[in-house]
Parts: C-alpha cells; structure tokens; sequence
C-alpha cells in the first residue's frame, strides 16, 4: 500500500499552505493530504450548505467594527474561503430581511464557514501528524 | 421552501454530514454516527419546539 501525503508530517510552510487551501476551497486540504473520501464530503456539503443560505436569502454580512454582532457574523461568513469573494462579486448575499428564510438563509451560510473552520483545524492537525 | 421543520431538517443535514466526516474515518462508521447525530439534530429540534410551544411569546 502506497503511503498517502497525510501519513507523513508536512513541513511548517506546507501546512499553512495546506491550511490555506483548506481554508479557500472546502475540502482541498484532505484532498491535498491524500484524504480523498472526506475532502469530497467536505466540498459538496460545504459549498452546498453556503449555496443553499444564498438561495434562502440570507446575507452576507460586512466587516462592520462599530457593531460587534455584525462583524462577528462576517468573521464567520468569511470562513467559507472563496466561495465569500466569488458571492460578493456576483451581487449575491445582498439579504432580504422581510424574506421567510432569511435567518435561515444567515445561519446556514455561518455555520458553513464555521464548520469550514473546523475543517481547517482536522487538515491541520492530519498534517502535523497527529491524526 | 418555506417549511421550518424541512429547513431545520436540510440544516441538521448538512451539519450532521460534516460532523460525521470529520470524526470518524471509516464509511461504515461515518454512516452510522451521521444518521445518529441527524436523527438527534432532528429529535430535539421538535422536542424544543414542543417544550417551547405553550410560551406566550
């Protein structure tokens, strides 16, 4: 059996490249480390989770420093990666808060960069060797 | 869509997909916990709606 990137402890420059990428593109860190099967996982249900919170209207939530709440929300929006920008750039995630499922549409596309976040800390610690 | 109980269930979806992918290694086991954390998710999703339910507010 072939030894896989992950069975090997990566050098500090390429774990926090791995943990950018994984940060970038939900899931590209486990498929970086040989972890075929959950980055596969992690890219479809991430970027669908976040897709979904856009199609239910939910907003994407600037970097407001005057209201705490607010840039809190953006700090876990950003967590997706690039899907955030791409979003951004496309006028998409303007939110429509008389919309049924905007708060559905914001807890999902938060909780899809927070659990990216996660994603980040398991690429992380695969790289250093320790799972 | 506007169903709650279907939003919630779509979300406890996806959390529980996640969940299980990044704890458990095999398939097998990735299967079992998701389907146990959904059906958790879910589970007390509507007892809290329940227990919720007679509040005036």
């Amino acid at each position: 059996m072939h030894a896989t990137a992950a069975d090997r402890v990566q050098s500090s420059t390429t774990t926090y490249l791995i943990c950018v990428a994984a940060w970038a593109i939900p899931g590209a860190g486990h498929l970086w480390l040989g972890r075929r099967q959950k980055g596969v996982t992690f890219l479809i249900a991430l970027v669908l989770m976040f897709v979904t919170g856009l199609w239910l209207e939910g907003r994407l939530f600037p970097f407001e420093p005057s209201q705490p709440l607010v840039a809190l929300a953006a700090f876990a929006d950003v967590g997706i990666g690039l899907s955030f920008f791409v979003a951004k750039a496309m006028h998409a995630g303007a939110g429509r808060v008389v919309a049924i499922t905007y708060e559905y549409g914001n807890a999902f596309m938060m909780v899809a960069g927070l659990l990216n976040m996660l994603v980040v800390l398991d690429a992380f610690d695969i790289a250093q060797g320790r799972k | 869509m506007t169903s709650h109980l279907a939003l919630m269930a779509l979300f406890a979806l996806f959390v529980s997909i996640v969940f299980a992918a990044l704890t458990r290694d095999e398939p097998r086991e990735q299967l079992l916990f998701g389907a146990k954390l959904f059906a958790g998710f879910v589970g007390a999703g509507i007892v809290a709606g329940w227990v919720l339910y007679p509040l005036p507010f």
